[in-house]
C-alpha cells in the first residue's frame, strides 16, 4: 500500500505488519490484499462501513479466522495465529463489543480466568491484585478489585477486559466498537486511558464508526471499503467529511434537511408507564410523556436505561402497568387484547431495536418478511386458512422497490441481506401501513452510511406526512438531527425533556450521565 | 447464508451420509465373515425384488410416514417431539375401541372412525406435555419421553385387566369385527383387475398417509397457521414481535403432531392385526424422528426417507432369513448406523461438503 511506511519511525520495527491479507466466505470477499502497518506507540483507527471487512480483519488478527493469503508480523517477527491462545501469545488482546465477563465473579477472578498459570488460585490471585494496584495509578484504570461484576457500571467492566489484557502482557490492544455503551464522560476518560496507554509504547488499534472519535483520539487512521483498505492517513491531516466521503466513496449528506416542525393532536399518551422484568427489577418507572401528530420526540439515553422496555411496553410485547392512551382512547396494558396484534390494529407502527431477534425471521425470505405482523390482514388471505402468496410476493416486490431494498429480489433469505437493506425491509413494512403512531428504535444501527442518509429522510416523510414519531437513540448526533423534541432517560426515568432548539450536545450529555440541569 | 446450494443440502448431504452408513454397516458384515454386497443384494432384492416384498416395504413406509410427519411438524416449531412412540401406542388405543365399540357395516365407515379416533387419542396424548411446556415450562424432551413410558404402561393394564377377553392367554384385546377389515393392497388392485401379493398387509392406510404428505406440506407452506408454526420456530422473539402467541403455536403444532403418530396405528392396528396387541408400534415412533430429520421435516423427503427406512426394515427381515449369520440384532446395528449418520451426525457430512464447495467456488472466481 502506499501509505505503508507512514507511521513508522525510522529504526523501530512495527508493532504489527500486515501484508496481503486475504479472506473469502464463499463468493463474498470480506477482505482483500489488506497490508497495514503500526507503529508501537500509535493510536490507529480503522473506519467503514457495516460489512466494509473491519471485523474480519480483526478477528483474523485475533485468530478466530484464518486468512486465505498473507502474513502477519508481530513486532518484525512473522507470527502464525491459528486461534485466540496465539493471539495472546503474540501480546494481542482485545475487549469485544459485547464484554465477555463472568457476571458473578469478582474483578480479580475474572481478570485471572484463563490465566491462572497453575493448580492453584491464590497465587495468580495475588499477582493480579498487585498488578491491578499498579495499573490503576499508572493508567487511570481504577477498579475496585473484589467488586462483583454485575454491580459495576458498563464503563468499569469495560477497564476490566482491558485490564483482562494488560494482565496477559498484552502490547497491541484492539477495541472494538468500545464507546457504543459508554456515556460521553465514560468515553472521555477511555479516551485519557488509551492515551496513557499510548505513551507507555502500547500499540492500540481502535475500530469504530463514529468519526468524531476517531479525530479525537487516534495519531493515524485506515479507512476499508468492500474489504479493502482504501487509504491510512496521519488523523491531523483529515477530517469527518474526507473520511466519510472516503468510506461510501462519495459525498456523503451527514445532516437531515427537515422543515419546522407542525405538531397537531395527542396520538400517544403514556401517563406513569411502569414495567417490571422477570427478576422484579422496575426497569421502567412512571414515565409519561406525549407525541403529536407530525412531530418526532427523540428519546435519548446510554443503552440500558430503560428505551428498550418502553418501546416495547408501548408496542404491546411486555406487560406494563399504569396508562398509555392512544388518540386519546386508553389501552390494555397487560392480560388478553395486550399483545401486538391488536397494537397494529390501532394503528401502531413498530420498528423494533433488534432487527435480528424481533423485526426479522432471519431465515425467512423477504417476502415472508414483509408481512411479518400482518400476515392476517385480509388482502393476504385466501378463505381463512390459506395465505395469498401471490399478492403477499407482487406486494412486497412494490413495497422492497419503493424502498430500494437490493438486492430487489423477495426470495432472498433476509439473513443474505447486508444490515442496510434488512433495516429497510423492515422499514418498507412498518412506514407503508399508514400508520398514526411510529415508534422506533436505533434505526441506524449497523447500518452504512449510505443508507443512514435515506432511513432518516423517510422518518422526516412520515412525519411531515402527520404521524407521531417515537424515535429512541443511542446516537446523540442522530436524535439532535431528527428529533423536534427530546426526552432523556436515565435508570428507567425520564431525567429531563427539552425542546431541540434549547439543547445541545454537552447538557444532553450531562442529562444521560445522570446528572439532572437546572430548570427543565 | 447458505454455504451450498439446496440441491447439495437436500440430496448430495443425505446420500453421502447413507452411504457412509452402508459402507461402516458393509465392514461389519464383512467382519462376521459374510460378503457385504450379497447382502445388499439380499436386502434390495427382499424389499423391492417381488410385490410381495413391496408390499411389505410399503406397509412399513406408511407406519414412517405417519411418525416421521408427526416430528416433521413440532420441529418446525422448534418442538423435539420425541413422544410419537407413546402417542402412537394412544392412537391404536383409540382406533381399536372405536372399531371395536360397533358392529361396523363397512370398512368406508369403520376407517374413517377409527383414523378420527387415533388422531384424537394421539393428539389428546401430545396436549398434555404441550400445556406444560407452553404454560409451565417444562422440557417437551423429558415430558414425551416420559409419557412414552406411561402410555405403555396404560396399554398393558388396559390389555390384561380390561380388554383381554376371559380365558384368553394372551394380552391382546378380541379381534376387530369384519365390517372394520380395511382393504389390503391384494384387495384393492384386484378392484381394478391387477393381482397382486395376497399376504402382506399393505393396506389403504398407505393411501392416507400420501395424503397427509399433501396436507402437512399445504400445512406448513401454505395456511397462515404453518407460517405462524415456521416464524415461531425460527425465532420466538420475532414470532412474539409479530403478535403470534407461543402458547397457541406450541399447543396447535404439538396436537398435529400427536394426531399425526396416532394415525400410524391405524396401519398397524386396524389396518393389519385388526385386533389391539401389546407391541403395535413396533418402534415406528423413535424411527419418525430418524425419518423428519433425514427428509429435512419436508414432507416429500419424509416419504423418501420412510421408503428407504421401510427397504431397511423389510430386506433386514429378509437378510435375517437368508444368512444365517447375520442375526436380528445385527440388522438393528446397520439400522441404528444409518439413524447415527443420517441424523445425528449429519455435520459430520455438512461441514467437508461445504467447504468442497467454497473450495470449487474460489477456484472458478
Amino acid at each position: 500500500m502506499e501509505n505503508a511506511a507512514l507511521a513508522r519511525p525510522s529504526g523501530v520495527a512495527p508493532a504489527i505488519e500486515l501484508r496481503g491479507i486475504c479472506k473469502s466466505f464463499g463468493p463474498v470477499r470480506a477482505n482483500h490484499d489488506i497490508s497495514l502497518s503500526i507503529a508501537p506507540g500509535t493510536v490507529h483507527g480503522i473506519v467503514g462501513e457495516n460489512g466494509a471487512g473491519k471485523s474480519t480483519l480483526m478477528s483474523i488478527l485475533y485468530g478466530f479466522y484464518r486468512a486465505d493469503a498473507g502474513e502477519i508480523r508481530i513486532h518484525g517477527q512473522r507470527t502464525a495465529i491459528p486461534n485466540s491462545q496465539a493471539a495472546i501469545r503474540a501480546g494481542i488482546g482485545m475487549v469485544h463489543q459485547h464484554f465477555m465477563l463472568v457476571h458473578n465473579f469478582t474483578v480479580l477472578e475474572n481478570v485471572v480466568l484463563g490465566a491462572e498459570d497453575g493448580p492453584l488460585l491464590a497465587p495468580a490471585l495475588a499477582n493480579a491484585r498487585s498488578l491491578l494496584t499498579r495499573l490503576s495509578e499508572e493508567y487511570e484504570l481504577s477498579v475496585d478489585p473484589d467488586a462483583i461484576i454485575e454491580n459495576l457500571s458498563v464503563g468499569h467492566q469495560q477497564r476490566v477486559e482491558i485490564l483482562k489484557a494488560l494482565f496477559r502482557q498484552a502490547d497491541i490492544l484492539i477495541l472494538d466498537e468500545p464507546t457504543g455503551v459508554l456515556t460521553p464522560a465514560e468515553a472521555k476518560h477511555l479516551f485519557r486511558i488509551l492515551r496513557n496507554l499510548r505513551d507507555e509504547g502500547k500499540c492500540i488499534i481502535l475500530i469504530t464508526h463514529k468519526l468524531q472519535e476517531i479525530l479525537q483520539v487516534t495519531d493515524t487512521v485506515s479507512v476499508m471499503r468492500q474489504g479493502e483498505m482504501t487509504a491510512t492517513v496521519k488523523t491531523k491531516d483529515t477530517s469527518a467529511d474526507k473520511l466519510a466521503q472516503m468510506m461510501v466513496g462519495r459525498k456523503v449528506l451527514l445532516r437531515v434537511d427537515k422543515t419546522q416542525s407542525n405538531p397537531g393532536d395527542i396520538v400517544l399518551e403514556t401517563r406513569k408507564l411502569c414495567v417490571i422484568d422477570a427478576h422484579d427489577v422496575p426497569r421502567l418507572k412512571n414515565v409519561s410523556l406525549s407525541v403529536r401528530r407530525g412531530e418526532i420526540l427523540g428519546i435519548a439515553g446510554v443503552a440500558g436505561n430503560g428505551q428498550t422496555e418502553l418501546l416495547a411496553a408501548i408496542g404491546g410485547m411486555t406487560p406494563a402497568s399504569g396508562e398509555i392512551h392512544i388518540k386519546g382512547q386508553k389501552i390494555r396494558l397487560s392480560g388478553s387484547g395486550a399483545d401486538p396484534r391488536v397494537r397494529r390494529q390501532l394503528g401502531i407502527a413498530h420498528v423494533p431495536e433488534d432487527r435480528h431477534r424481533h423485526a426479522l425471521v432471519m431465515e425467512f425470505h423477504a417476502w415472508e418478511n414483509m408481512v411479518l405482523g400482518y400476515h392476517n390482514h385480509r388482502s393476504f388471505r385466501r378463505g381463512s386458512w390459506f395465505m395469498n402468496t401471490f399478492v403477499i410476493r407482487t406486494d412486497s416486490m412494490e413495497r422492497m422497490r419503493s424502498f430500494d431494498v437490493r438486492p430487489l429480489l423477495p426470495e432472498t433469505i433476509a439473513r443474505s441481506f447486508s444490515g442496510g437493506n434488512q433495516q429497510k425491509i423492515v422499514l418498507a413494512r412498518e412506514f407503508s401501513r399508514s400508520p398514526d403512531l411510529l415508534i422506533v428504535g436505533q434505526p441506524t444501527r449497523g447500518v452504512d452510511i449510505g443508507a443512514i442518509e435515506f432511513i432518516h429522510q423517510r422518518i422526516v416523510d412520515l412525519r411531515d406526512a402527520g404521524v407521531a414519531v417515537l424515535l429512541v437513540s443511542v446516537e446523540l448526533d442522530e436524535i439532535l438531527s431528527l428529533a423536534d423534541r427530546v426526552a432523556v432517560m436515565f435508570d428507567g426515568s425520564i431525567i429531563g425533556e427539552r425542546d431541540i432548539k434549547d439543547t445541545d450536545e454537552n447538557e444532553l450529555g450531562l442529562l444521560m450521565a445522570g446528572i439532572a440541569g437546572g430548570p427543565a | 447464508m447458505t454455504a451450498i446450494p439446496r440441491w447439495a443440502d437436500v440430496i448430495l448431504v443425505p446420500l453421502l451420509s447413507l452411504l457412509l452408513a452402508f459402507l461402516l454397516s458393509g465392514l461389519v458384515v464383512l467382519w462376521i465373515g459374510e460378503n457385504p454386497l450379497t447382502a445388499l443384494f439380499i436386502i434390495v432384492k427382499g424389499s423391492v425384488g417381488s410385490p410381495y416384498g413391496w408390499g411389505y416395504t410399503l406397509y412399513y413406509t406408511t407406519n414412517f410416514v405417519f411418525t416421521g410427519l408427526a416430528v416433521a411438524v413440532a420441529f418446525h416449531a422448534k418442538m423435539f417431539n420425541i413422544g410419537g412412540e407413546g402417542q402412537a401406542t394412544l392412537g391404536g388405543l383409540g382406533a381399536a375401541l372405536v372399531c371395536l365399540a360397533v358392529e361396523w357395516p363397512h370398512w368406508l365407515l369403520a376407517f374413517p372412525a377409527a383414523v378420527i379416533a387415533a388422531a384424537l387419542f394421539g393428539a389428546a396424548w401430545a396436549a398434555v406435555p404441550a400445556y406444560l411446556q407452553a404454560r409451565r415450562g417444562s422440557h417437551i424432551v423429558i415430558t414425551t419421553i416420559m409419557f412414552n413410558f406411561i402410555a405403555f404402561a396404560l396399554l398393558v393394564y388396559l390389555l390384561v385387566h380390561v380388554m383381554k377377553p376371559p380365558g384368553q392367554m394372551a394380552p391382546e384385546s378380541r379381534p376387530f369385527p369384519p365390517g372394520a377389515h380395511l382393504p389390503t393392497a391384494h384387495e384393492m388392485l384386484a378392484w381394478i383387475g391387477i393381482p397382486f401379493s395376497k399376504s402382506p398387509p399393505l393396506n389403504v392406510s398407505f393411501l392416507l398417509a400420501l395424503v397427509a404428505c399433501v396436507l402437512v406440506w399445504l400445512l406448513i407452506w401454505r395456511t397462515r397457521l404453518g407460517y405462524e408454526i415456521r416464524a415461531f420456530g425460527h425465532s420466538e422473539t420475532a414470532a412474539v414481535y409479530a403478535g403470534i402467541s407461543p402458547v397457541r403455536i406450541i399447543m396447535l403444532s404439538m396436537l398435529i403432531s400427536g394426531g399425526l403418530a396416532g394415525l400410524m396405528a391405524v396401519n398397524t392396528v386396524a389396518g393389519e392385526a385388526e385386533r389391539l396387541l401389546i407391541d403395535s408400534v413396533q418402534g415406528a415412533g423413535f424411527v419418525g424422528i430418524a425419518v423428519a430429520l433425514m427428509g429435512r421435516s419436508h414432507p416429500i423427503g419424509v416419504l423418501c426417507a420412510a421408503f428407504l427406512f421401510g427397504i431397511l426394515y423389510q430386506g433386514g427381515a429378509e437378510l435375517e432369513f437368508e444368512m444365517p449369520a447375520v442375526n436380528r440384532e445385527m440388522i438393528v446395528v446397520i439400522q441404528a448406523l444409518v439413524i447415527l449418520f443420517a441424523g445425528a451426525l449429519d455435520n459430520m457430512v455438512r461441514l467437508p461438503v461445504e467447504r468442497l464447495f467454497a473450495m470449487v467456488r474460489r477456484e472458478a472466481s
